[in-house]
């Protein structure tokens, strides 16, 4: 076969991919196809890089079948990381992500000195920028998320300035490349800067607002894949990156309309760094808690309940017990759902994913529109570990920094009940008028240990 | 402008209007598998990978190449595999009783 009729086999073989990667995302949209959609993912991967394995370019194979070997070695475990460790998993595939991204870019510039055009560095360049900078942004991220990093914001004066400054100064750098693009020992301090402003923009950045900011990243890894395509003139690389931009795109405004917030206030706002007590006043308020026994009354004495799980039940493991409860409570003909906020936890989904793997049936889990409408005719709602996503704080007090951000309407219903730790303010340090209604009660303790007692005292027969 | 990167735009286009359409209608129940389902699938840039590492034209980009293909490839492996084994976790209440 001659080499050109060889490299049309090879194009057909890529839009049959593309195919079936749209497919794939299409099935995904509802869990009665989703697994559908991961077999036809899976089948177009195969078909992509058995393909490429023929392009007749290729002289040497013993690296490849090496790497290959190590990347199934290390991707297979990191499929098979507990529930609760998936966001930092996620943000460990988007710094893998950009890597390649951007390592592939410096692979092609090297290879084209002497002979680089000014336009094909500007693709160059753009893209090695993204790609450097979330790799180390996302890199950051995992580390908050697995906790080797602290997970408040930490921040300094005169931040945003300094990151902006050396943002311009990748840019600039790759200015000054794209004007004269054969200068391999400037190429470097391009790619090194902007690896170091990925550091900058996400170390800021603190675990509540982690939603946005996976979806985000999740956004640039797909689009320096999408301009690697560019760079390479490869059009099943635009089409993958275009479609992994554009999800991350769609999450982040979704997970931004979540909160209330901007992108630019997101990146650039460090949320619940300095919390100034907001309201002022500091009356003595009493807060009435409430004993796992009575807890449990008050549930058995009810026909509607509401759990509300934030990320305090994915730190406590609670969602196993959780579940029992829910098992518990339906047994006795109560009807129990689960309320769903779109940044409750630390990822997209986060919530649906833990409580699926608990075993809560999906059909139990309600977003958060289609459950406020209902709330004044529950009876009770049970918060686990959720705390800004419920407080009512941002339907009326202007002051509030989360003023505007839709909430569950929790305090609507007829009994609220908050598992909590004590009265310290949630991470974002924003006090919670939701816990000193004359219907609230709170249920002081770890979440899962609370919850095992409330199971206990409901299966012991009231 | 070579003419090249005037077809890689439109292709670039409209797959970025297809999978906004197509992301847009994805169940916000399912937007974790969705972010490593799409994860997965970007790890496609393992094709470019192989190549700069098979070309074997300096020791430099072969080195890249080599750490590209172990990168992408373990998100492909780990992205589908992961995927997978949360949406088998999702069952409804009626498929359950």
């Amino acid at each position: 076969m001659n080499l050109i009729a060889m490299q049309q086999y090879l194009d057909f073989a890529f839009i049959a991919a593309v195919v079936l990667f749209i497919l794939a995302i299409k099935w995904l949209s509802s869990p009665a196809t989703a697994r559908r959609g991961v077999l036809a993912g899976e089948i177009a991967a195969a078909i992509a890089v058995t393909a490429t394995l023929f392009n007749p370019d290729l002289v040497q194979f013993k690296w490849i079948i090496i790497t290959l070997i190590i990347g199934a070695a290390i991707g297979i475990p990191l499929g098979m990381v507990k529930m609760t460790a998936v966001p930092q998993r996620t943000a460990l595939s988007h710094a893998f992500g950009a890597l390649s991204a951007a390592i592939i870019g410096i692979a092609e510039y090297y290879v084209g000195v002497p002979h680089v055009t000014r336009f094909e560095m500007g693709e160059i360049g753009l893209e090695v920028i993204i790609g450097s900078l979330t790799f180390t942004g996302s890199l950051i991220a995992a580390g908050k998320l697995q906790e080797i990093l602290p997970q408040r914001p930490i921040t300094y004066k005169g931040q945003n300035i300094v990151s902006l400054t050396v943002l311009g100064a990748a840019l600039a750098l790759a200015v000054v490349l794209v004007v004269n693009p054969n200068q391999p020992y400037l190429f470097p301090a391009m790619v090194i800067v902007a690896l170091f402003f990925g550091i900058l923009l996400v170390t800021p950045i603190g675990g509540a607002d982690m939603p946005t900011v996976i979806s985000l990243l999740n956004s640039y890894a797909g689009f320096s894949a999408a301009l690697l395509g560019f760079v390479l003139n490869s059009k099943v690389l635009v089409v993958a990156g275009a479609l992994d931009g554009s999800s991350g795109f769609v999450l982040s405004v979704i997970m931004c309309k979540a909160m209330n917030r901007s992108f630019a206030n997101v990146m650039f706002g460090a949320f619940g760094q300095v919390q100034a007590s907001s309201g002022g006043v500091k009356e003595d308020r009493v807060v009435r808690s409430a004993s796992a026994e009575e807890a449990a009354a008050i549930l058995l004495a009810a026909s509607k309940v509401v759990i509300v799980p934030g990320y305090g039940m994915a730190v406590a493991q609670a969602q196993h017990k959780v579940r029992e409860l829910y098992d518990g409570l339906t047994k006795k003909g109560i009807d129990v759902r689960f309320a769903i906020h779109p940044v409750a936890g630390r990822m997209p989904g986060h919530m649906n994913v833990l409580l699926a793997e608990a075993d809560v049936p999906y059909d139990r889990l309600i977003e958060m529109e289609d459950i406020n409408g209902d709330m004044s005719q529950t009876d009770v709602s049970l918060i686990i570990g959720a705390n800004d996503v419920t407080n009512p704080a941002a339907r009326s007090d202007t002051s509030s920094p989360i003023y505007g951000m839709p909430i569950i309407d929790v305090d609507k219903s007829h009994t609220v009940m908050v598992i909590k730790r004590s009265m310290n303010p949630g991470f974002a340090g924003i006090d919670n008028p939701l816990y000193y209604l004359d219907r609230t009660l709170m249920l002081f303790g770890d979440a899962k240990a609370f919850v095992t007692n409330i199971v206990k005292e409901i299966s012991s027969g009231h | 402008m070579p003419p090249d990167f005037i077809s890689n735009l439109y292709v670039f286009i409209l797959a970025g209007f297809v999978g906004f359409e197509l992301i847009k209608r994805v169940s916000p129940l399912l937007h974790t598998p969705l972010m490593s389902l799409t994860n997965a699938l970007d790890a496609i840039v393992v094709v470019a990978a192989i190549i700069i590492c098979g070309r074997h034209e300096t020791a430099l980009s072969t080195t890249l190449g080599a750490i590209a293909v172990a990168a992408s490839f373990s998100n492909m492996v780990g992205g589908f595999f992961i995927t997978d084994r949360m949406l088998r976790m999702f069952k409804s209440g009626k498929a359950k009783s």
